[in-house]
């Protein structure tokens, strides 16, 4: 794992009217890690990812990217930084083919025209580098299952070639198997050295694929936990705050300090 | 499949691919999934390829096609001549202006939206025409009519997607509005004839009576159609992608060449090639174009499919809704000159009646959906030529009245949407839509 972070937030502030949503929240990201931010309903973490991905500018604090400042405040900063976000609702046109999806916004041209062989060349070269088993790149998205769509929008986000992935939920409708594919996915990228930021609900998930947990509370943070050497009961004590005391305000520390 | 060209509309020529339904449980192991179904070379493979297609909803032009057959046979029984190279020019005078339309409606229909102001447009842009004719230089005074439909089409673009009113709404309101104005254009003249000289009047008028004409258009069709499935081919094959055998390539060019070359003798048994034909033709093969071969149009079909990931990909969506809009007002101002051209001249009632309905019917009876982001713009001509031909059966069934042509149009145009409706059920329950 590299030393600077990819991307690292540093005392985010974000307030809604009278609600402050995220106070001072710090995230590290690197490269070849996939990091869970996990958290109850309401701790934040939608709210943070939208920062990042420029959907809602940030108050107060810092964001870097590689080591350097930099400011988001629209969707598009965040893309050309590298930013890619697959949202829980996918976004995908039900009635376009995989390839129309996958370079939608993006479509490679030969001369002002849509190059539909190279968009399809390009489209099977991605899919079968992630593993990624689809009837036809030729099919309406519609004709795809959930677990189909959802790959296909991960496959999506990295057509842009991105550093950082967010997944908002990527697992939260889908069957056993189809998870499992997703996870694949995720790991996947990880071992093409994307950062990943995987929001999850979902313990057993977020146990299988990532390397670190960090936990909100309330839009604060609540810890960021190694993994491996994490049980299940204190990420679920972190996240419902039953340990939120010194003890574990201490350790959070101390982990922090050897990373 | 469905940006899938299929000009002729005729054959089962699907692109070689290996479509499922069913979710295949795929594992790491990249090998083909047993359950994935890859047609079989030859017509065998072909016949049952049409026959999945059909069972999972995906009818395409075929409802239009079985309908012209069926039409002919009947009108054929009932006159019999009604297949005479005289009815395959007088249905081409008449359904230009309408088809011309009906392309403008394709486009506001792939957004999943409707322009029910396309009649009132056209003839409001064949009376400002007609008004500036008298004194001005014909091409301005055509010019001025196109511009006109252009702008009142921004119009209800602008309405629709930047103040959010309903575009049902809206373009109700125009149709209303247009069909006032163009009263009010035409003052105290019922009609205006059309200038002696006039390009206007050439539109329906004018034919290439050299026989080599429709027969060179034919040649120079089938040949393009030919050529441009060939190096599509012959691309996929060098990038290693699923190609269209040699075989189907050649099926799909006989029965376009079949068809092109009965034409084309029955226009030379006539006057010969009709002017307004090649004009429509030409407007077809650009939007079909612009339609499938660019960020334009494909960005269009993202909108009709959804707006939120249109949105999300970064999609104009307000522009593209004002741009179509002023696609549909053009081409039906367009259509409104060529409606004055084969009507005589500017009339006050240029443009109302059933024609709207017949726009709007023959895109949705030519395959493009209600629904939006499925259809071409071939649907325009498949589905005009049905109305047409009815029409025309009808006239030589001395049964002129608008009281049988509405019942017989209106029950055309339910049948066309029922059918629209129920194949896109049958998608759904097939995971297709």
């Amino acid at each position: 794992m590299s030393q600077t972070p990819v991307l690292a937030l540093r005392g985010i502030f974000k307030r809604f009217g009278a609600v402050q949503v995220l106070s001072g929240v710090d995230l590290e990201v690197h490269a070849g890690e996939v990091v869970a931010l996990v958290g109850d309903n309401g701790a934040g973490k939608s709210t943070l990812v939208k920062t990042i991905a420029g959907v809602h500018p940030i108050d107060e604090g810092r964001i870097e990217w590689e080591g350097r400042p930099v400011g988001i405040s629209r969707p598009q900063d965040s893309q050309s930084l590298g930013v890619a976000t697959v949202y829980q609702d996918l976004a995908l046109c039900d009635n376009l083919d995989v390839v129309a999806n996958l370079f939608l916004g993006r479509e490679l041209k030969k001369g002002g025209v849509l190059d539909e062989v190279a968009m399809e060349k390009r489209a099977k070269d991605l899919l079968s580098t992630l593993s990624i088993r689809i009837p036809s790149v030729r099919i309406p998205v519609a004709a795809l299952s959930g677990g189909q769509r959802q790959v296909v929008a991960i496959a999506r986000a990295l057509v842009g070639d991105p550093k950082i992935v967010i997944l908002d939920e990527p697992t939260a409708a889908l069957g056993v198997e189809q998870t499992a594919q997703v996870l694949d996915l995720v790991e996947r990228l990880r071992e093409q050295g994307l950062g990943t930021i995987l929001i999850s609900h979902n313990m057993a998930d977020v146990k299988a694929v990532a390397d670190t947990v960090a936990v909100l509370r309330l839009g604060r943070n609540n810890g960021t936990f190694p993994v491996a050497t994490t049980t299940h009961e204190e990420i679920i004590a972190a996240i419902t705050g039953a340990t939120d005391n010194a003890v574990t305000r201490r350790k959070a520390r101390t982990t922090e300090a050897t990373q | 499949m469905s940006t899938t060209p299929e000009a002729t509309g005729q054959a089962p020529v699907p692109e070689p691919r290996t479509p499922d339904t069913a979710a295949p449980a795929a594992g790491a192991v990249p090998a083909v999934d047993p359950r994935l179904l890859v047609r079989e070379k030859g017509f065998k493979g072909y016949a049952e390829e049409f026959v999945r297609r059909l069972r999972s909803g995906e009818i395409g032009s075929l409802p239009v096609v079985v309908g012209l057959i069926v039409i002919g046979v009947v009108f054929q029984l009932l006159t019999g001549n009604f297949i005479t190279s005289y009815n395959l020019d007088q249905i081409t005078l008449y359904a230009t202006g309408p088809g011309i339309m009906a392309v403008g409606i394709v486009f506001v229909l792939l957004l999943g939206e409707i322009d029910l102001a396309v009649g009132s447009v056209a003839g409001l842009a064949g009376s400002v025409w007609g008004v500036f004719a008298t004194d001005l230089p014909d091409s301005v005074a055509i010019l001025l009519g196109i511009f006109s439909g252009a702008l009142l089409g921004a119009f209800h673009g602008v309405v629709f997607a930047k103040i959010g009113v309903p575009a049902f709404v809206v373009t109700l309101a125009g149709f209303l509005g247009w069909a006032g104005l163009q009263t009010w254009v035409m003052g105290e003249r019922s009609t205006i004839p059309t200038p002696i000289g006039s390009f206007v009047g050439d539109l329906t008028k004018y034919y290439f009576s050299d026989v080599a004409a429709a027969y060179g258009l034919a040649v120079v069709v089938v040949a393009a159609f030919y050529l441009a499935q060939a190096l599509d081919s012959g691309r996929r094959k060098a990038a290693g992608l699923p190609y269209r055998p040699q075989s189907e390539m050649l099926l799909r060019t006989g029965v376009l060449a079949v068809l092109v070359l009965v034409a084309a003798y029955g226009f030379n048994q006539e006057k010969g090639l009709p002017l307004s034909l090649v004009i429509f033709l030409a407007i077809l093969l650009v939007t079909d174009f612009v339609l499938r071969r660019t960020t334009y149009g494909r960005q269009v079909f993202a909108v009709g499919g959804g707006i939120e990931a249109a949105r999300r990909a970064g999609i104009n969506v307000d522009w593209i809704r004002i741009s179509v809009f002023t696609i549909s007002g053009t081409l039906g101002a367009v259509g409104g000159l060529f409606l004055a051209s084969a009507t005589g001249g500017a009339d006050r009632s240029l443009g109302g009646g059933n024609q709207l309905m017949m726009c709007i019917a023959a895109a949705v009876i030519g395959g493009t959906s209600l629904f939006g982001g499925r259809g071409k713009v071939w649907s325009a001509l498949l589905g005009i030529l049905v109305l047409q031909s009815i029409v025309q059966g009808l006239n030589q069934l001395n049964l002129q009245s608008n009281a049988i042509q509405y019942m017989i149009t209106g029950a055309v145009l339910l049948i066309a949407v029922i059918i629209d409706s129920v194949s896109r059920r049958t998608q759904k329950s097939a995971g297709r839509a």
